[in-house]
């Protein structure tokens, strides 16, 4: 492991300020990826500036009736909080059900959404991977790549990103505030965050390098309150999705009013399966209805050699969820 | 009585406060950290070693690499020859060893060296068809390679019911909890050394070979050890390289392998394809039993899995034939996991019985009932004792299995189909040779030494059970001192051998101390050599019989194991805690195998891709609901004084069939390549 030095942020600029001087500067949340990553040489920082003291670690409502919530908030601080747990249940259930209570405690939200992927060959300093060095190939493609990427994937990188709690956000339509390296600040919908997956995998998001993610809203939503999240993994518990879905649905008279889905596990970002829910808003409520609607966003999967199984994984989770919330 | 008794481990409160000291945890002065610098490369040699930049690194003290590192002497094993030839056998062999002064120091050195190879082309693509399989002298660990009784070819064309099955079983890695480590102290001519090991004495000799050295000039310590599962059972390479940078740099150095390190470097279960075929009468008795077992070693060293043994000696069959086969790949060495061979055999043969059941229209439990052998089928000798059909009895009304509708695929429980499943197990019961001393202080208690070792099993604690016993005192009066091999040679922790072999040199010194007088200050010695040698041969096993409930939703794939139970004739139970703790241990592994565990050999590579607990999943809590182990009684006066069986492996044998076969009950799909993972299921679903 490189020599690094470590610095603890006492505010927002000076952490920015710290991380934009510094190429090899990288932030510190929780550390349960990130100094796994420093162990294994995928990540070599020459400095740590932590920002998990910062004053981000609350969760409070909003005016607008709304839900904030700090970047520096523990994972278990928010699954555990009545707001989350009353207004947007499929943000805390799918919060308990990634990783382990202790990795819970430590990972921050902040940290939690720029978590890298799980891709086997990524976390492996000695493997050709175009997301870890640019140019070097992917080994995935024609290796192991069981639980990597269905949607959105491209010949450079097949990927997908491991957070359950984003994919919950991205259902519930949560905005990111971010601060620049130049100290700017920004709020762009979680959807916008991540780069679609092209020729250049290692640049994952839409913000320039060195920005610092301080909080995330969630708009007031009727809907959310009746959220779920739904979970298929290898283990019964303590392991990555193999295929999710968070979603929320609102009917009337047989008839679906508004809609929700977001999948994970099957691309480089959570998933909002906007083509499902244009498909179902005014159109019935009804079993076959959810089924072509899914079979319509799975429509433009392009499975690899080994997980094609995710198609219909996926279809069923995103079918029973919706019959679920409507009844 | 202690034996009988649920004694909780004795060093139970030192390992949960965190004062048991693990190999790497012992602090011996002065000591510095050595780094194992592992090939990139699958197959070839190592041509220039650049150490320049990692020398001049703070800290540095040495890079040892086969230009210049100590020259070892013999070995029995040759995945222990580190850091002598160029040579480069498979991905993630030793070809450096950096020692610092820190742990990092010596880490980030490594991460500086230049190594550059001459690359040969590999083959790590393991295949029963593999046009170099051959058929090996011996298999592991000295068994014959094939044994035929009858005329198989003819009563299977004749068979009234033929089963002709193919069955796979990945590759699947160890992984106890506390990685391998050792710290390596030499100290006038003469080596100590620290170990995680499953046998002390065994690590001992490796190393007095290797060295060159007079026997009395090793001493080997493994006081506490975080598992193993086999894969700790002899020397392995990190304890070496730890002796050999002692050696290099005049002072003690420690070892610690990462997780990832393990997967290369300290063995596995090989990839194994069986086919199994069965004839038998419409009533279900066999006729012809027929199990060929392909697996893969590497091109260090010849290790052929027992795959096929089981079926020497679990059903009476007219025509018997076992055989075995073996490619050398270019591949890290597969050695001991948890039941070497009754663990993927019995998977094969339980499936392969299950699937004769339902041609048959017999229930599972008669069915293997019906096939209960007088003799061991293969051998013809005599059985010590045999309680199988105790065990599927008692496990089958516990269970609650009469009444069961054999019809697969009917039982709906909203998303979950329900189905049980049976198997049978079945392990040898070993007896090794060991030795003991028992010496009587001067303040009226006793002091045993054995080089047993303690892999979290409650060994220590049962063999102070038995002690206490022999010398007709309470257990408080007794401390049973383990795992120094200065205390003379003993059984590995192996086999299912330890408690069986430990505790009859225990009980003979004891006995002898009496004999005696133990007067203060008095030591008794015993050493079993001669009396295991001595016995009659018997065919000696210990038997078992699981039920399986599952759940499986063939639309996400999941299965889900509501309830497990075993069934067990496994001797004297010296202690039931600690006995319970090692059946449903077995069990879960087995569970675990059944469902998750697969190392994903990428070929291209030669590397083991998924080499963390991340990737490499091991069941947990939440993958079994209701587990339970039973005893059935099982007196055997054939074994040793205490009539130990031994239990660490049986509880893994069988389990991953019985759980096999329930999801065939569920759901009517038979999986025959483990693991039996969601995108299995949902393939086997869509496919129709
Ligand atoms: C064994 C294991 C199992 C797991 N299982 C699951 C699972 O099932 N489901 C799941 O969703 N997750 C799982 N996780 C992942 C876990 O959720 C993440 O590791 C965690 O959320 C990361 O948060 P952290 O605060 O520790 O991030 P860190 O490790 O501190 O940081 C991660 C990355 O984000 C950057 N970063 C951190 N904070 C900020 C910020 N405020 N602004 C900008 N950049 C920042 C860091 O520089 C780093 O690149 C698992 C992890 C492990 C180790
Ligand atoms: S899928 Fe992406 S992360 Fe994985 S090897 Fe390919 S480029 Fe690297």
């Amino acid at each position: 492991m490189r020599e690094f030095e470590y610095v603890r942020a006492g505010a927002v600029a000076e952490a920015v300020r710290l991380v934009a001087a510094d190429r090899d500067a990288r932030f510190l949340g929780g550390g349960t990826n990130l100094v796994d990553l420093m162990r294994l040489g995928v990540e070599r920082p020459g400095l740590l500036v932590d920002v998990s003291g910062l004053p981000l670690d609350q969760v409070t409502e909003t005016p607008d009736g709304g839900v904030y919530i700090g970047a520096m908030v523990r994972n278990s601080d928010v699954a555990a909080h009545p707001l989350i747990r009353e207004r947007y249940p499929a943000l805390a259930q799918a919060i308990l059900d990634g990783a382990s209570g202790q990795l819970r405690n430590m990972a921050t939200t902040g940290g939690n959404l720029l978590q890298r992927t799980r891709c086997v060959y990524f976390t492996d300093p000695t493997k050709p991977c175009n997301k870890r060095q640019p140019g070097s190939g992917c080994s995935a493609i024609e290796g192991d790549h069981r639980n990597l990427a269905i949607l959105g994937a491209s010949p450079h990188c097949v990927a997908t990103h491991p957070s359950d709690m984003a994919v919950a956000l991205a259902a519930l339509d949560a905005r990111v505030d971010v601060t620049e390296p130049r100290g700017g600040m920004r709020t762009i919908p979680l959807g916008d965050l991540y780069r679609p997956l092209g020729d250049r995998p290692d640049q994952e998001l839409t913000v320039p390098e060195g920005t610092l993610v301080t909080g995330v809203a969630l708009p007031p939503s009727p809907l959310a309150a009746r959220s779920r999240y739904r979970k298929v993994r290898e283990r019964a518990s303590y392991a990555f999705a193999i295929g999710s879905v968070a979603a929320a649905l609102d009917t009337a008279d047989g008839t679906v009013r508004d809609v929700r889905i977001a999948l994970g596990a099957v691309a480089s970002r959570p998933w909002r399966a906007h083509t499902a829910e244009r498909i179902l808003i005014g159109g019935p409520a009804t079993e076959a209805a959810y089924r072509s609607a899914i079979d319509a966003e799975l429509a433009h999967a392009q499975p690899l050699r080994d997980n094609a199984y995710k198609v219909p994984l996926v279809r069923t989770i995103v079918v029973r969820m919706l019959e679920e919330l409507a009844g | 009585m202690s034996v009988g008794e649920a004694v909780v481990r004795i060093e139970g409160r030192d390992k949960v406060t965190g004062a048991a000291r693990y190999a790497g945890d012992i602090p011996v002065a002065g000591f510095a950290y050595g780094w194992v610098v592992q090939s990139t490369i699958a197959r070839g040699r190592v041509s220039s070693v650049d150490d320049g930049e990692a020398l001049a690194r703070p800290g540095v003290l040495a890079v040892l690499h086969h230009g210049n590192a100590p020259r070892l002497g013999e070995a029995d094993d040759a995945t222990l020859l580190v850091l002598q030839d160029p040579r480069v056998p498979h991905l993630g062999w030793p070809v450096a060893l950096v020692v610092a002064t820190t742990a990092e120091e010596a880490r980030e050195a490594a991460a500086t060296l230049r190594i550059e190879y001459q690359v040969e082309s590999h083959d790590a693509a393991f295949r029963a068809e593999h046009p170099r399989m051959y058929v090996p002298d011996h298999i592991n660990p000295t068994y014959e390679t094939e044994t035929v009784k009858g005329d198989v070819d003819g009563a299977l064309a004749t068979a009234e019911v033929v089963v002709d099955a193919t069955y796979t079983t990945p590759a699947q890695h160890n992984n106890p909890m506390e990685p391998h480590a050792a710290v390596a102290e030499w100290h006038d001519g003469r080596l100590t050394v620290h170990d995680s090991s499953q046998g002390a004495y065994a690590v001992k000799q490796a190393l007095t070979r290797l060295f060159s050295l007079q026997p009395d000039a090793v001493r080997v310590v493994s006081e506490h050890v975080g598992g193993g599962f086999g894969n700790k059972g002899t020397a392995r390479p990190h304890v070496v390289l730890a002796a050999l940078g002692a050696a290099a740099v005049d002072r003690p150095v420690r070892v610690v392998l990462t997780r990832p390190q393990l997967y290369a470097l300290t063995g596995y279960r090989t990839p194994i394809v069986q086919r199994v075929r069965l004839g038998a009468h419409r009533d279900g008795r066999l006729v012809a039993l027929d199990h060929l077992a392909s697996s893969q070693t590497s091109k260090v060293l010849e290790f052929t899995e027992q795959t096929a043994l089981i079926s020497r000696s679990m059903y009476a069959s007219g025509a018997l034939r076992t055989r075995h086969r073996v490619v050398a790949l270019d591949v890290p060495t597969p050695r001991w996991m948890r039941a070497p061979g009754e663990s993927p055999g019995s998977f094969a043969l339980e499936s392969a019985i299950d699937e004769l059941a339902i041609a048959c229209g017999v229930d599972p439990v008669e069915l293997r009932i019906a096939n209960e052998p007088e003799s061991e089928p293969a051998s013809g000798l005599p059985f010590s004792s045999r309680n199988l059909v105790a065990c599927l009895r008692e496990g089958a009304r516990r269970f609650g299995w009469s009444g069961r509708d054999p019809r697969p695929a009917l039982r709906r429980d909203g998303r979950w189909w329900r189905g049980t499943g049976v198997a049978a197990a079945t392990y040898p019961a070993r007896s090794n040779p060991s030795s003991a001393s028992v010496t009587a202080e001067d303040d009226g208690r006793f002091t045993v030494r054995v080089t047993a070792a303690d892999i979290g099993t409650g060994a220590r604690t049962a063999l102070t059970q038995v002690a206490a016993d022999a010398l007709q005192v309470p257990m408080s009066e007794v401390t049973v001192l383990i795992a120094d091999s200065d205390f003379g040679p003993a059984s590995v922790a192996g086999g299912s051998s330890g408690t069986a072999s430990w505790s009859w040199a225990v009980v003979a010194a004891c006995r002898d101390l009496l004999a005696q007088g133990a007067a203060a200050g008095t030591t008794a010695q015993a050493n079993t050599g001669k009396a295991v040698a001595a016995r009659p041969d018997l065919a000696r096993h210990a038997y078992g019989a699981h039920f399986v409930e599952v759940a499986v939703d063939p639309h996400t794939g999941e299965v889900r194991v509501p309830r497990m139970l075993g069934a067990f004739a496994v001797g004297r139970i010296v202690n039931p805690l600690t006995a319970r703790s090692q059946l449903i241990g077995g069990m879960t592994m087995g569970l675990s195998i059944a469902l998750l565990e697969e190392s994903t050999m990428d070929t291209r590579f030669g590397d083991f891709v998924n080499h963390d607990l991340a990737n490499y999943h091991v069941a947990a809590n939440a993958d079994i609901q209701s587990i339970e182990a039973v005893f059935v009684d099982d007196p055997d006066d054939q074994l040793n004084p205490v009539g130990v069986k031994g239990l660490g492996e049986i509880g893994i044998v069988g389990a991953t069939a019985a759980l096999a076969n329930a999801v065939w009950h569920a759901t009517g799909v038979r999986h025959r390549d483990l693991p039996i993972r969601p995108d299995r299921v949902l393939n086997a679903t869509y496919a129709v």
